[in-house]
């Protein structure tokens, strides 16, 4: 079998203009206003310290973590997590490569420690002492394709509801300009494999594809969940390959 | 505490350190005791420390197809899945089990940020040297981006990015993946490469020593960087004689970005859960590949779990005073070694110590010994307190 069901539970969401996920929803649902246009997501769930020297990246995730685990109703510190992300934290990838260019022994530890992909999952952790397993993903464009399956296979092979966060940051400088990564966007879900479990019905099924017509996005995946009306999307999942999702209210 | 789980065949496996190519040199310099480390001569400004540097990979040609992905971490790559057949039997899987059922696991802290930084002392305008104007490239996923074109599976592919713990945790997602039924078998690889963001961002962190690197010393003052490539290939099924993944256990610390959990707490809940997926005893581990970084906190915690959870009748050592800490290669590097000590019956030692640290001293083997070894441990703890043990079975004859 390559099929994977599990239910939602809760549902985190951050954009510039939508900085919740009911904010998010609502728009999704053709209702609702834009919030205020703000530049950096609050992420309460840090310590005050962090929050203020936290990458983008870190603040992104750990918002709509905490967002999702509320929603669902579940303690962080037991839900093991996995942390997807396209880019990384490109802006502290920029500022080391320039460091590095110019006088490479003036390298900040700090920076080195926050450029690590798992920085994110590390912070979060530690936010809410959380001791079970977490994970640090990329897959380029397969990357939400990469998250939902490892999540997924988490929680049915360990028979526990899984956190998944999904996140990008906006970046600026060479390497962002060369990535695209331009824009900061992030979602996490609750994934929870136990078929009595509350929330809407995923179904993930990987399958080769030789087309490229699996376009569809995170987005995509949101609307399908703000809506009562089921949905099959095409997710980019690698080169001759497909993630096909089933969304059932 | 998680279930027992069916033990996974690693039907093919290879590494490439700065031992040199393949399974065999590995285990002939374990055998003499010779180290890789050596006086760090990468990158135009040196730091003053050892470094466990792959020999010939500046001299590695790639294939015309793969030239846009051309970085040292995919040459390593490349030279890596050259040595014992590695490359053919990942293909004979896919041809046995079909494309779409072979899952292409990776595991880089590195990535090929060298190339990056490559790009950044060469920078026209603010934009990217034609050459090196290759998205792919500098995107965390390079790896898996460069390896699926060399491969062509067609099940999951992604990258795991935890730091030092990276390429444990995807033996331990193949074999969710293969019980679960979404891959019938799943090619692994760990790689990482030196470039100026880990020597320097390691050395900025007070982490490095100026020495080749003593782990468990009491004088240790710190690592040795090294680069490394090394492949797995699990399968469902494969015969009792090759050797088989056991068990798996992975934890956070929770406790800080750079420096361990005072009491090892992760790390114990590691242990017990790859034991416990084992359906192990403690007294049943003959041999711990540890992590071992010769940091002075990782191996004062270490050495402490060490002692508290495990009887001398187990004997530890960490390989890094031979192939340096290969970071991100380093779980799949000391997965490799502890199946070739298995195979061996030997111990390897913990070359460059004299005097270890107290409490875990009769636990450590510092000289090499040959015993009959059973099963074997490999521990991984990196940045950001992500943690994982992986448990190994010897074949059968």
């Amino acid at each position: 079998m390559n099929t994977l069901d599990v239910r939602v539970p809760g549902i985190g969401a951050w954009s510039p203009t939508q900085v919740d996920w009911t904010l998010l929803r609502e728009s999704l649902r053709g209702q609702g206003n834009q919030s205020a246009p703000a530049a950096r997501p609050a992420a309460e769930v840090l310590p005050q310290a962090e929050r203020r020297r936290a990458p983008a990246t870190v603040l992104l995730a750990c918002d709509v973590a905490a967002q999702a685990c509320a929603a669902a109703g579940r303690d962080p510190a037991n839900l093991p997590c996995v942390f997807a992300s396209a880019h990384g934290e490109v802006s502290i990838s920029d500022e080391m490569c320039t460091t590095l260019a110019r006088a490479p022994r003036e390298l900040s530890p700090t920076r080195f420690h926050n450029s690590v992909h798992n920085a994110p999952v590390g912070y979060w952790t530690q936010a809410v002492h959380c001791h079970a397993a977490s994970n640090a993903l990329s897959a380029a464009d397969g990357t939400l394709a990469a998250g939902l399956l490892e999540a997924a296979a988490l929680a049915h092979a360990d028979a526990t509801p899984v956190l998944l966060v999904v996140y990008d940051a906006a970046a600026n400088g060479p390497l962002a300009d060369l990535l695209g990564a331009d824009a900061s966007f992030a979602f996490a879900l609750v994934l929870d494999p136990a078929a009595d479990a509350q929330g809407a019905r995923l179904r993930l099924r990987h399958a080769r594809s030789d087309d490229d017509a699996a376009t569809q996005t995170g987005i995509d995946l949101l609307r399908a969940l703000a809506n009562p009306a089921p949905a099959r999307l095409r997710v980019a999942a690698g080169a001759g390959r497909v993630l096909e999702l089933e969304i059932k209210a | 505490m998680p279930i027992r789980i069916p033990p996974l065949a690693i039907t093919a496996f290879t590494a490439t350190t700065a031992l040199g190519r393949g399974r065999a040199a590995q285990l002939d310099a374990l055998r003499a005791r010779r180290s890789g480390l050596r006086a760090n001569d990468f990158s135009a400004e040196p730091l003053p420390c050892a470094i466990g540097r792959v020999e010939g990979v500046e001299a590695v040609e790639l294939p015309p197809s793969l030239r846009d992905l051309d970085s040292r971490n995919h040459r390593l790559a490349w030279l890596g899945l050259g040595s014992d057949g590695f490359l053919e039997a990942a293909q004979a899987a896919i041809g046995r089990h079909g494309a779409e059922r072979v899952a292409l696991l990776v595991a880089t802290s590195t990535a090929s940020i060298g190339a990056t930084e490559a790009a950044y002392t060469a920078l026209d305008d603010r934009r990217f040297p034609a050459l090196l104007a290759q998205p792919q490239l500098h995107a965390p996923h390079s790896l898996g981006l460069f390896l699926d074109r060399v491969f062509g599976a067609r099940g999951p592919c992604m990258t795991v990015s935890t730091a030092c713990s990276s390429s444990a945790k995807i033996f331990a997602q193949a074999e969710r993946m293969i019980r679960l039924g979404l891959a019938d078998a799943a090619i692994l690889a760990g790689v990482d490469s030196l470039c100026g963001s880990v020597l320097f961002g390691f050395n900025a962190l007070e982490l490095v020593s100026p020495q080749p690197c003593r782990p468990f010393d009491l004088a240790r003052n710190g690592i040795s960087i090294g680069e490394a490539a090394g492949f797995a290939l699990l399968e469902r099924d494969g015969a009792r004689t090759v050797p088989h993944l056991i068990g798996h256990g992975e934890s956070s610390d929770a406790h800080h970005m750079s420096t361990p959990h005072p009491q090892g707490l992760g790390a114990r809940r590691a242990i017990a859960a790859a034991l416990s997926r084992a359906g192990i005893e403690v007294d049943e581990v003959d041999y711990i590949n540890l992590h071992g970084t010769a940091t002075p906190k990782n191996d004062e915690v270490e050495a402490a779990v060490l002692a508290a959870v495990f009887p001398t009748s187990t004997r530890a050592s960490s390989t890094k005073g031979w192939t340096g800490h290969t970071l991100g290669a380093a779980g799949i590097v000391e997965a490799v070694l502890s199946l070739l000590a298995l195979d061996a019956g030997l111990v390897p030692g913990t070359l460059n110590t004299n005097k270890p640290e107290t409490i875990c001293a009769t636990h450590l083997a510092l000289a090499n010994e040959e015993r009959d070894l059973r099963i074997a441990l490999s521990h991984s703890f990196g940045f950001g307190g992500n943690n994982c043990v992986l448990a190994f079975a010897r074949g059968s004859a």
